[in-house]
């Protein structure tokens, strides 16, 4: 066996242990510590990612000394390892651009717990991805939700545990539902490993039996799995949780920890119900629509909305929207488009939630029309900002464009859908000009105090502005345009990631 | 969006049937699957597989426990179990940032290095006192039963923990047991009691140190395990205290972890601290 198949194992385990020692260190080691582990993680995962495109192949890994279907194991494709990499990179770009939010907003007892956090969400999220085994995903998401909810009430504000509180109830009805789901469908196979429940259900599709539980079973997980990611009916965590909480937990939340969850699902369809025994209970309309109602819908709420990190959160209900819709497809297009878009949405949004955190200093949140003259006191993360707005837009040379391209394309062998698809992509493109729009023109004009409202005005955002050092504003602008330069390579180079998930979902089932 | 008396009224009248229809179509649709489902103890039911036959045919020679459970959720099924108990360290990390907000001695310890007289201290003490009023602090027959009690708790407990390979039981049961029997002495004798040997610090490298075993010991036998390299540690016979490799220590660690976040949650509620 070589010795890179052992990656993922470490991966895990080093973010674990990592998490295990900021427990005793003080805040600033175990900011070093924190940050080592993921950088750790990324290589790992890049140098796996790398062999597993050259092989072109999956391999499952022996937790212990029992094979598979008595032991646990983990799986890992080019898939898992692209997602693997893509999470590392947001985590570590967060922690890094957000250490002058951290080290503001946080208690100086709980700093290290945040980082502690941040690490078990990193193992969890990469245990999620790897998993090969339905049970041992329902236990790294009971992780995932806990360290979620510590992310959010981590920021000592009544506001941030009242959401904290609102996010515990809906993710905790979600995992709830998934794990009925999972326990129905160990009583209809008897199996808990994704490869022995797929050819059980496979028999029992042939036999014919229990195909009204079957369907039980895959809309439980699926509708457990969407109220975690936050899909449009269930989505009204999504603004409180993404605004009151601190800038690099919002930009973890929405960029990488909903979409593990969706990580999952796909993982459910392809590897443990089976496309097509899932194409044929007619979810895949379902998530169809709810798709294009939460496309149409959050971007609704999102020019409704008169603040700037909160209009954001409701674009992320947009985004996840445009991914689901992906999924809804039901083709291997679809689903490639959808992972396309959960890596640039993923990048895109933390990149728009670490750039406001330049505009909103202190404050939990700013108006989109004090935003005035911003450009120009903060011209890096005003332009990054800017990037990523015109990315969620769809701007060519930007990744959100290939992503919304490719959804377009994987629509148009599917009948109605391709209609539906194509016009909700041009309605939700529109209504995301008129929000990102109205920031960007906010961003650049001049004037800034307009005399009017006496109380919001720019120059009262002095008393407000974040004690940052010169290394942290050096470390953020870094991070910042690393995300930007990301966003940009995937635009314009699309090919390589494409290809990577193509061929991961190939040898997915 | 502003709404006036009426409309909230006429919202969450009709948010309660919506969720009461909700509900009623989950349910309905559960139980209906309930009838379905094969009966749970008929020969025929697809959990009696290939997997259990093996745990319960091979269990006790492959992890060297006698207890089938210790060996399928320490041995078999780890990393399950791995995660689990991180799920339990989430748990103890996020009560912590919730309730170590509301510490009012913080300030009151700040206060006492700048100033340090000995009323200072004293006025310190009175508004712990304060602060728990609910501790019964001369309760005889609290007191007299708890100092019957706490022995043969602990001694339960420890022998839950250490015996959980060979009888029901194990680090979590035994862990809880302890944990109660340092919240009766912690209810009994004040907190300040307990404080000599379980305070934040010490607790803190409890649950460390077990955890840091616990990940050492199982990154070991899953590397071992996956890279098929012996992994030499003696299994010993089944049915001595000293077998069964692993599964003792992992008992143990599990137990301390366990017995410190029952300790700890009780202690963060009650006063915002350990």
């Amino acid at each position: 066996m070589d010795f890179v198949l052992n990656f993922p194992f470490f991966s895990i385990m080093i973010c674990m242990l990592a998490a295990l020692s900021t427990f005793m260190l003080g805040k600033r080691a175990a900011a070093v510590v924190a940050k080592a582990a993921v950088f750790i993680t990324l290589i790992l995962s890049i140098v796996l990612t790398v062999y597993l495109h050259e092989c072109g192949e999956s391999f499952v890994y022996m937790m212990g000394h029992f094979p598979a279907p008595w032991g646990n194991e983990i799986r890992a494709g080019e898939l898992e390892g692209i997602m693997a990499v893509f999470t590392c990179v947001i985590s570590l770009l967060s922690l890094t651009a957000g250490s002058a939010s951290i080290r503001n907003e946080i208690d100086e007892s709980k700093q290290n717990l945040y980082y502690l956090i941040t690490c078990l969400m990193e193992a969890s999220l990469l245990a999620l991805i790897y998993t090969n085994d339905i049970f041992t995903g329902y236990v790294f998401i009971e992780i995932n939700t806990i360290a979620g909810c510590g992310l959010i009430m981590i920021k000592n504000s009544g506001r941030a545990i009242a959401s904290a509180i609102r996010y515990m109830v809906v993710s905790l009805v979600g995992s709830g539902l998934f794990l009925i789901g999972t326990t129905l469908m160990y009583s209809v196979t008897g199996h808990l490993l994704m490869e022995n429940i797929h050819e059980s259900v496979m028999g029992l599709v042939a036999d014919g039996s229990y195909d009204v539980t079957l369907t039980v079973i895959t809309a439980l997980m699926t509708v457990g799995l969407s109220i975690k990611s936050g899909l449009f009916p269930f989505h009204l965590w999504i603004p409180d949780a993404y605004s009151r909480s601190v800038a690099p937990s919002s930009s973890m939340l929405s960029g990488m920890v909903s979409k593990g969850y969706i990580f999952l699902l796909i993982k459910i369809i392809y590897r443990v119900i089976g496309f097509d025994v899932y194409k044929a209970s007619g979810v895949f309309n379902i998530i169809f629509i709810a798709g294009i109602a939460a496309m149409i819908m959050g971007s609704v709420s999102a020019i409704r909305s008169k603040y700037l990190r909160r209009m954001t959160a409701y674009s992320s209900v947009s985004q996840i929207g445009y991914i689901f819709m992906g999924i809804g497809i039901a083709n291997d297009a679809g689903a490639v488009a959808a992972i396309f878009h959960i890596i640039t949405h993923g990048l895109t949004k933390s990149l728009l939630f670490l750039a406001a955190s330049s505009f909103t200093g202190k404050k939990e949140d700013i108006k989109i029309s004090d935003l005035k003259g911003m450009g120009h006191k903060y011209p890096l993360s005003a332009a990054t900002f800017t990037a990523a707005a015109l990315s969620i837009v769809g701007f060519p040379l930007f990744a959100g464009f290939v992503a919304k391209m490719l959804l377009a394309n994987a629509s148009f062998t599917e009948g109605w859908k391709m209609y539906a698809a194509i016009s909700a992509i041009a309605v939700s493109t529109i209504l995301n000009v008129v929000y990102f729009f109205r920031c960007i023109i906010n961003l650049y004009a001049y004037g800034g105090f307009d005399g009017k409202d006496e109380n919001n005005g720019t120059l009262d955002l002095k008393s407000d502005t974040l004690i940052v050092t010169g290394y942290e504003r050096a470390i953020h602008a870094v991070s910042i345009s690393a995300l930007a330069v990301l966003n940009i390579c995937i635009g314009v180079a699309p090919k390589l990631l494409s290809d990577i998930i193509t061929k991961g979902l190939n040898v997915f089932d | 969006m502003s709404l006036n008396g009426k409309d909230k009224k006429r919202y969450y009248t009709v948010y309660r049937i919506a969720g009461a229809l909700l509900v009623l179509i989950l349910a309905a649709s559960l139980i209906f699957c309930m009838f379905d489902l094969p009966g749970l103890f008929s020969a025929d039911h697809p959990g009696e597989n290939v997997v259990a036959e093996r745990y319960i045919e091979n269990g006790i020679e492959e992890t060297g426990a006698v207890n089938f459970v210790a060996g399928m959720i320490l041995d078999y099924r780890a990393f399950d179990t791995f995660g689990e108990s991180n799920v339990l360290f989430a748990a103890t990390i996020c009560v912590m940032v919730l309730l170590l907000s509301q510490k009012p001695s913080n300030g009151k310890e700040r206060c006492r290095k700048d100033t340090d007289t000995a009323e200072d201290v004293v006025s310190e003490t009175t508004e712990i006192e304060e602060i728990e009023p609910l501790i019964a602090r001369n309760d005889v027959i609290l007191k007299t039963v708890a100092k019957f009690a706490i022995p043969f708790i602990l001694i339960f407990g420890i022998y839950v923990i250490l015996n959980g390979h060979l009888s029901p039981g194990g680090g979590f049961s035994g862990g809880a047991i302890v944990g109660s029997g340092f919240i009766l002495s912690s209810v009994a004798f004040g907190f300040e009691r307990m404080e000599i040997f379980l305070n934040k610090k010490s607790a803190g490298i409890i649950t460390f140190v077990s955890l840091l075993i616990y990940c050492l010991a199982k990154s070991y036998s899953f590397f071992t395990g996956a890279n098929h390299l012996e992994s030499g540690i003696p299994l010993g016979t089944p049915g001595n205290i000293l077998s069964s490799g692993l599964i003792l220590i992992l008992n143990i660690c599990v137990g301390l972890v366990v017995a410190c976040t029952m300790y700890s949650f009780f202690s963060l509620l009650r006063r915002g601290k350990i």
